[in-house]
């Protein structure tokens, strides 16, 4: 089985001269040398990659609408600020091989004929601070990065960023802000970054293993890419496993695996005494699904099918003897904490949602409570507020109300948690 | 224009504005927060949501923010839709969490926008159980009160303060439910535009200061519309009234002057309405016992008039009313303009510029959208505040024009304008000896004197056609100056040149006019902006008279012994030396006015004169926009408009000029007759008989309360209520309760909408005219065809002169003006009298050291005052804050040499 | 007042962005580096040297949460208190370390040696519970070894 993103990931990883001896940076000479940018871009979109970020928009489709006939800088930024619960997919890519991230990055640069590119990296990821900063140096020194790149006329710097927290990083607008020095607060759409995006100019922000898988397509073709997988989303994925399993971790896939695949063979089952109970098929803000869904084709179609979004690809196990009231207490926890508080439904009712769950698992929930979740879970949802985190904080808790309903009326009728828990 | 269906009803609407605004301007009652018809929409509140349905056969639609989405031909959105509704519903149960429910303490109470949406919405019912967040205020100075409990995060004030008006000290802090709206140290809030907050805060975070300290709900105020007289710019105000006296000025929406704001002295400089100083009865010297009966003291004037050679100064900060009246009873020969000579020389020249010249000169609606600025010696903010707001959003034009073509987006788009503009700016040059607050937008700024200034104009103008001799020894650096302005303004499709009377320098306005004028012959639409002095400077200058200074000749030849000063100090105006000879020469001494000052000291009859808000009148702003401010309530003692006086005693003393004139339409009426100028004067507003469904308007909202107790304490028969002769308004609640015409608004309320937010429901269309068009009338238009000769006499190189200093104005919007210093907000905003700034080696060579006095003449006379450093001056020119209370008045610009250099320190 | 070191990092970083306001989060990393916490001072010496208002700046700091607005210790402790680590036993970690410190979340040791702090998602979910004391990441812990951790920093 081809794991064309992984099968180079060392640690540490590999310098640029061990990188170019497994066939790195022959896509940025490929592209750079042999194509024109807007060759690049339809082959990308041929290609048929999705965004790896969360929301899988078609990548190529993405590029395409950054205009090129405007003067002045264009940007390119690698989002790598990988913040979203249970997820860990990108730390792997960058600790692993930020050659081909960098590599990645030239080549979607200069797809879109970007002047200037970042690294929105998260603040945790030390490791992978050091090991990118090492590696943007040696590709500048090899000539990859800066002027004329390749003796061609293409000219392309790159720069690391590292952030001083806060989820919203994340959200490709308040990256943005970020990197503009600014509060990480989203920006409305339209305008799309691709045509106003950081200090106002055209900018493409992509996820690390997005662009990771730039160079394998470059070199091998769109219809390699597709046959990588076993589904119509093209290419393999990076599908991560935690919680009470007996080998959580991270494995390139084809695209489209089963759940039951994931869980019960690479991530070898519940650890002893532990049922499963459900899992957030793609990081926190993803609906469960439940023991049914076992045999669901991890997919974009395939996961929405069963009522949820693949997501990050990223799950999180939920065990028969982990409080469900608890658990996403803990994810609206979350979310509250990093609303940026721009928008009021966001602001004001991810605190109350935090609350109300708070007071059921404490012993002390009311009847009308379930009521009140299930109103915020429609009321927070798409298009309601200001950008997605809003809306991805209420998929856990409007799935868990369907799924674990029993357990939260149980919480209320016996004023106490049934698993013994408290919030802490 | 474009079809839209809302709830099935289909509309024809203007293409380019978003749905929110569409909606209101079809009178639904759509809730909202965080959008401001002048700050655009950024989705914050997400209270303003809709449905929109795809097309007709879509049933189910999708919830968005009406604020965010434009009008698209056809599209069908629906307000009613029950989800969308609930939905608005959830959004106030959201900002109620942590609102503090303290309406009843609360001095937004009653004029809430919070409150009226929670209305709207139908929100009653609280779900909420958990706690409240809670946070700690901070002091922010005397102008506004701080309570961010009640904040509902909207966004609007960091909007207004920092992004629409520039202002550097509020933000907002931390993430989450705990952002923070505030200043990083508690302190005085810095921007001169602060006080906007308390009606941009659609809650009772930012309240008026000044209005806590006598606080009253705004359905128990009598209210009238007024004009601000805080500078020439005439903006239009609401000024409400309990007790017999004023407690709050508020800003009154007109599309082409003001629109939603007010500069903080406007807003706040009211207080001289209830000041201890302020004149209440008649008085006469030496000494009378008791207190004079009005009959008897009119006739006591009446009597120093027909007995002595009267004649009679003006004001600029009076009525032309008044003024005319004066004029009437003195004699048009008699009548001398209450300004300092310099100026009447300032406002003349400026009224024949806007008069004769063929350039236009623009409402500030028109300045706002100026997509080039050229200022010649004027600090804005300090002499026209408004005008320098007005700028701010004029130097975003071009690139914001550019950013919406190549962005794709709609003006109203803010965060995303913004964005795609990123810091650039429109043309704006600015020379002036003075930093001023706008620098920080310009593209280039020059100092220096400002003869060297105005040069460098006289240049630009030269390079644009002008028909004037070259301005020969420029150096390089002014020469590439003058390509660089001269390109801009070539290059501009509505350039704007600002000057005025804030250098004491002619030679500005005329190079202005010179620029202009150039353009103009080239076919371009040039625009010209010239500040003036005072609310009625223009309007006194189109009434005319003699100078100031031929006064003191006719009464040292003894042509006159009878003084008739109306509303005025003249020892603002002239040398005290020459002010105290007046006197000295005058038998009678006439004095009409409110307040206490030195001239009414100088008073053998004192005449008490109603302030803006005891009287009615019009003024002329600097626009030519003749504007009408109504009387607010009728005051106790024996205060009278100052027109009225001088007909009473016309009448008594038999002079036949003011013959018959009754009321405020008789003396317009007379006055149109007289100055043919003004005729126009006639259509501002409705005559006192006008009726609307037979009814007068009242001033008194129909919840007025406690009219029947109020004033038990002094007379337990509810008095009859004052009537109101001379204009439809009534000085009561009772009368029509739907809307008035707009120049008679008394203030904006419709049901539903109890804020100042119901503004919109008086507009023809949102951030537009009034219904029936904005107030005011301009009485000067350009004069297209007139020619007028260039001004060719540029003026020469400043050379400071050996052993002199050139004395130059320095105003303070927080100083200068005389009667807003009555507020003691504004006082504590003022800088120190008696000082003057000069360039540290110029101090050096005086010997002196900063601290130090230092005395010097004006024609003969001796002043003495403190000298400070101050780098920015150039060589050889002295800087004084001009107007400053307390301080001796030196006419400025002026020669002056120190004769005596103390080194004790102040 | 910034010290020289301080200065010319900040304006390196301010030559690499195109306006001085956008270095605004580098400077106040920098001076937390420098300080381990950002004071009202440091806040105003950021703010003149970007030229902006101590109010644009602090608007900046306080938004995100790993700028320090008040003292902490010499080391940080961040744990992960995200779902991963929540489903594999972070709050028994939590306990041992309020046991071992005598501190809750926010507090620093009477020595100044730690700062305790809860931090979202570490995304090293697959060896949860995790957590960070300054730059180094313990993974797959269990409340047994806190000590020995907590040892290594004085
Ligand atoms: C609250 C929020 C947080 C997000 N965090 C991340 C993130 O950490 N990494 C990421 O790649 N995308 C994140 N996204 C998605 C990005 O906005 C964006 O869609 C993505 O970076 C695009 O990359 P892709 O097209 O390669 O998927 C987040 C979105 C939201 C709404
Ligand atoms: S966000 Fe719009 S959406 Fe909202 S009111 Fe504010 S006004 Fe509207
Ligand atoms: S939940 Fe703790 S590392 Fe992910």
């Amino acid at each position: 089985m081809e794991r064309p993103l992984t099968q180079h990931i060392t640690f540490p990883p590999l310098g640029l001269r061990q990188y170019e001896a497994v066939g790195g940076y022959q896509a940025a000479r490929k592209a750079i040398r042999h194509m024109t940018p807007p060759e690049v871009t339809a082959l990308v979109k041929e290609s048929n990659l999705k965004g790896r970020g969360g929301a899988g928009f078609s990548t190529g489709m993405k590029w395409s609408f950054v205009p090129m006939d405007v003067s002045g800088p264009k940007y390119l930024v690698a989002n790598a600020d990988e913040m979203e619960p249970g997820t860990f997919k990108d730390r792997w890519l960058l600790e692993g091989n930020p050659h081909q991230l960098i590599e990645g990055m030239i080549v979607s640069a200069f797809a879109i004929q970007a002047t200037e590119s970042f690294v929105f990296l998260r603040w945790a990821y030390k490791a992978a601070a050091e090991e990118i900063r090492k590696a943007i140096q040696e590709a500048y020194d090899a000539g990859y990065l800066g002027k004329n790149i390749l003796g061609s006329d293409y000219s392309l710097d790159m720069h690391l960023h590292t952030g001083v927290g806060r989820y919203m990083c994340g959200e490709e607008t308040a990256l943005l802000n970020s990197l503009e020095g600014k509060r990480a607060t989203p920006r409305a759409k339209p305008p799309f970054p691709q045509v106003s995006g950081l200090f106002g100019k055209p900018t493409i922000v992509n996820n690390v293993e997005t662009l990771s898988y730039i160079p394998h397509i470059v070199n091998k073709g769109a219809a390699w890419f597709q046959s990588l997988s076993h589904t119509a989303d093209g290419g393999t994925k990076i599908y991560g496993v935690s919680g009470k399993v007996n080998k959580p971790g991270a494995w390139e896939l084809p695209m489209g695996v089963t759940m039951r695949e994931l869980i019960e063979e690479h991530a070898g089952g519940m650890k002893n005494g532990y049922r499963f109970r459900g899992v957030l098929p793609g990081g926190a803000s993803t609906d469960f699904l439940v023991e049914e869904h076992m045999d669901v084709k991890m997919d974009f179609a395939g996961v929405a099918a069963a009522g949820s979004r693949l997501g990050t690809g990223t799950m999180v196990v939920l065990d028969d003897q982990t409080c469900p009231v608890g658990f996403v207490h803990n994810l609206e926890h979350f979310f509250a904490q990093e609303s940026c508080g721009f928008c009021t439904p966001c602001r004001e009712g991810l605190p109350w949602t935090e609350k109300l769950l708070w007071a059921i698992e404490q012993g002390q929930g009311r009847e009308e409570d379930l009521a009140l979740l299930a109103s915020h879970a429609t009321l927070l949802g798409p298009g309601n507020t200001f950008c997605a985190l809003a809306p991805g904080a209420m998929e856990p808790l409007q799935s868990a109300l369907k799924y674990f309903r029993d357990d939260f009326e149980r919480h209320i009728k016996e004023q106490k948690c049934p698993y013994g828990d408290h919030i802490h | 224009m474009a079809t839209i269906y809302i709830d099935n009803k289909a509309y024809t609407v203007k293409d380019g504005r978003n749905l929110l605004e569409v909606c209101l301007q079809l009178g639904i009652n759509l809730p909202y927060f965080c959008w401001h018809p002048s700050l655009g929409s950024v989705g914050a509140c997400r209270q303003c949501a809709i449905k929109v349905f795809k097309d007709e056969d879509d049933k189910k639609g999708r919830i968005m923010m009406s604020c965010m989405e434009p009008v698209r031909d056809n599209v069908r959105i629906s307000v009613d839709d029950s989800e969308a509704a609930a939905f608005r519903e959830h959004v106030i149960g959201w900002l109620m969490t942590n609102h503090p429910h303290d309406c009843a303490v609360c001095d937004e109470g009653g004029s809430c926008h919070l409150q009226d949406m929670t209305v709207m919405t139908g929100h009653s019912y609280r779900d909420y159980r958990f706690t409240k967040r809670t946070y700690r205020n901070q002091d922010l100075g005397p102008f506004l009160n701080h309570e961010m409990n009640r904040c509902i995060q909207c966004y609007r004030c960091v909007r207004f303060y920092k992004d629409y008006a520039g202002g550097k000290d509020l933000d907002v802090f931390a993430a989450h439910n705990h952002v923070y709206f505030g200043r990083q140290q508690p302190g005085r809030l810095e921007n001169e535009f602060s006080g906007n907050l308390a009606e941009v805060c659609p809650t009772g975070v930012f309240t008026d200061k000044t209005l806590k300290s006598h606080y009253t709900r705004k359905w128990d105020m009598t209210y009238a519309p007024s004009v601000c007289q805080g500078c020439s710019l005439g903006c239009n105000t609401v000024a409400g009234e309990r007790y017999g006296s004023i407690r709050q000025i508020t800003s009154r929406y007109n599309g082409e002057v003001n629109g939603y704001f007010l500069c903080d002295r406007g807003r706040y400089g009211y207080e001289f309405v209830n000041s201890p100083q302020r004149i209440h009865q008649p008085a006469i010297r030496p000494h009378h016992n008791g207190t004079p009966s009005s009959d008897w003291i009119v006739a006591q004037a009446a009597d120093k008039l027909r007995n002595g050679k009267a004649i009679g100064i003006g004001s600029p900060r009076a009525s032309l009313e008044s003024n005319f009246a004066l004029r009437q009873l003195v004699g048009a020969d008699h009548f001398y303009i209450g300004m300092s000579d310099m100026e009447h020389d300032h406002t003349a020249l400026a009224l024949k510029i806007l008069r004769d010249g063929p350039v236009r000169t623009p409402s500030l609606h028109e300045v706002e959208k100026a997509d080039m600025v050229l200022i010649l010696g004027e600090d804005l903010t300090n002499t026209a505040p408004m005008l320098a707001l007005a700028v701010r959003q004029a130097v975003r034009q071009e690139p914001m024009q550019d950013a919406i073509q190549t962005v794709h987006i709609a003006e109203w788009q803010d965060a995303a304008v913004r964005e795609a503009m990123q810091d650039k700016k429109g043309p704006l040059f600015i020379l002036h000896t003075f930093p001023t607050k706008l620098d920080e937008l310009a593209a280039r700024t020059q100092r220096g004197a400002p003869d060297n200034l105005a040069r460098i104009a006289f240049a630009v103008s030269h390079a644009l056609g002008a028909e004037i001799p070259a301005v020969n020894g420029l150096n390089d650096e002014e020469r590439e100056l003058v390509k660089e302005i001269v390109q801009a303004l070539e290059a501009a499709e509505r350039p704007l040149v600002i000057s005025g009377y804030g250098s004491g320098n002619d030679a500005y306005m005329k190079a202005a006019a010179n620029i202009t004028w150039a353009l103009h012959k080239k076919g371009k639409q040039p625009m010209l902006s010239l500040t003036v002095p005072e609310c009625n400077s223009l309007g006194l200058e189109m009434l005319g008279g003699h100078r100031l200074d031929s006064a003191l000749d006719v009464l040292r030849h003894g042509d006159a012994d009878t003084l008739v000063i109306l509303e005025n100090d003249l020892y603002r105006r002239a040398d005290k030396h020459i002010v105290d000879e007046m006197f000295r020469l005058a038998k009678e001494v006439i004095v009409v006015d409110h307040l206490y000052n030195p001239t009414a000291e100088r008073a053998t009859l004192i005449l008490p004169a109603g302030t803006f808000a005891e009287a009615d009148g019009t003024i002329v702003n600097n626009e030519g926009r003749a504007q009408r401010y109504y009387q607010v309530y009728v005051p106790k003692d024996q205060v009278q408009e100052s027109w009225r006086w001088f007909l009473q005693i016309a009448e008594k003393a038999g002079i036949p000029r003011l013959n018959g004139l009754q009321n405020l339409d008789d003396i317009v009426w007379a006055m149109t007759v007289a100055v043919p100028a003004l005729e126009s004067i006639q259509e501002l507003a409705p005559a006192a008989d006008f009726r609307m469904a037979g009814q007068k308007i009242p001033r008194e909202p129909h919840r007025y309360s406690g009219r029947t107790a109020m004033l038990a304490n002094e007379n337990v028969s509810e008095p009859k209520p004052p009537e109101d002769v001379d204009t439809p308004l009534s000085f009561t609640m009772e009368g029509f309760r739907g809307e008035p015409p707009a120049p008679l608004i008394p203030f904006f309320w419709s049901p539903g909408w109890n804020s100042v937010q119901s503004v919109n429901k008086f507009q023809s269309e949102i951030g537009g005219a009034l219904h029936g068009g904005d107030p005011g009338k301009r009485l000067l238009e350009a004069h297209v065809n007139g020619r007028i000769p260039f001004f060719t006499e540029a003026p020469e190189p400043f050379v400071p002169m050996p052993g002199h200093v050139h004395l130059m104005p320095i105003y303070h919007i927080f100083g200068s003006d005389e009667l807003s210093m009555h507020t003691s907000g504004i006082a504590g905003g003022a800088p120190e009298p008696f000082v003057i700034y000069l360039n540290p080696e110029d101090l050096h060579q005086w010997g002196a050291s900063p601290g130090t006095w230092v005395n010097f003449e004006v024609d003969d006379h001796p002043y003495t005052m403190a000298v400070e450093a101050n780098n920015w001056l150039p060589r050889g020119i002295a800087a004084l804050n001009a107007g400053i209370r307390g301080a001796e008045v030196v006419d400025m610009p002026q020669c002056i040499r120190f004769s005596n250099v103390r080194t004790e320190t102040i | 007042m910034l010290t020289t070191s301080e200065k010319e990092q900040i304006e390196q970083e301010i030559r690499q962005v195109p306006v001085k306001k956008a270095a605004c989060i580098e400077a106040l990393k920098i001076v937390q580096q420098h300080r381990r916490w950002v004071s009202d001072e440091g806040i105003r010496d950021v703010a003149d040297i970007l030229e902006m208002s101590p109010e644009e700046v602090d608007s900046v700091a306080t938004f995100y949460n790993l700028i320090f607005r008040q003292p902490v210790g010499r080391h940080i402790i961040l744990l992960c208190d995200s779902i991963s680590c929540y489903v594999m036993g972070f709050r028994d970690l939590h306990r041992q370390l309020v046991n071992l410190l005598g501190i809750q979340y926010g507090q620093t040791t009477p020595d100044g040696r730690f700062t305790l702090l809860p931090n979202p998602c570490l995304g090293t979910c697959d060896h949860a519970p995790a957590l960070m004391v300054d730059q180094d990441l313990y993974r797959d812990l269990a409340p047994d070894v806190l000590e020995n951790i907590l040892a290594k920093y004085t």
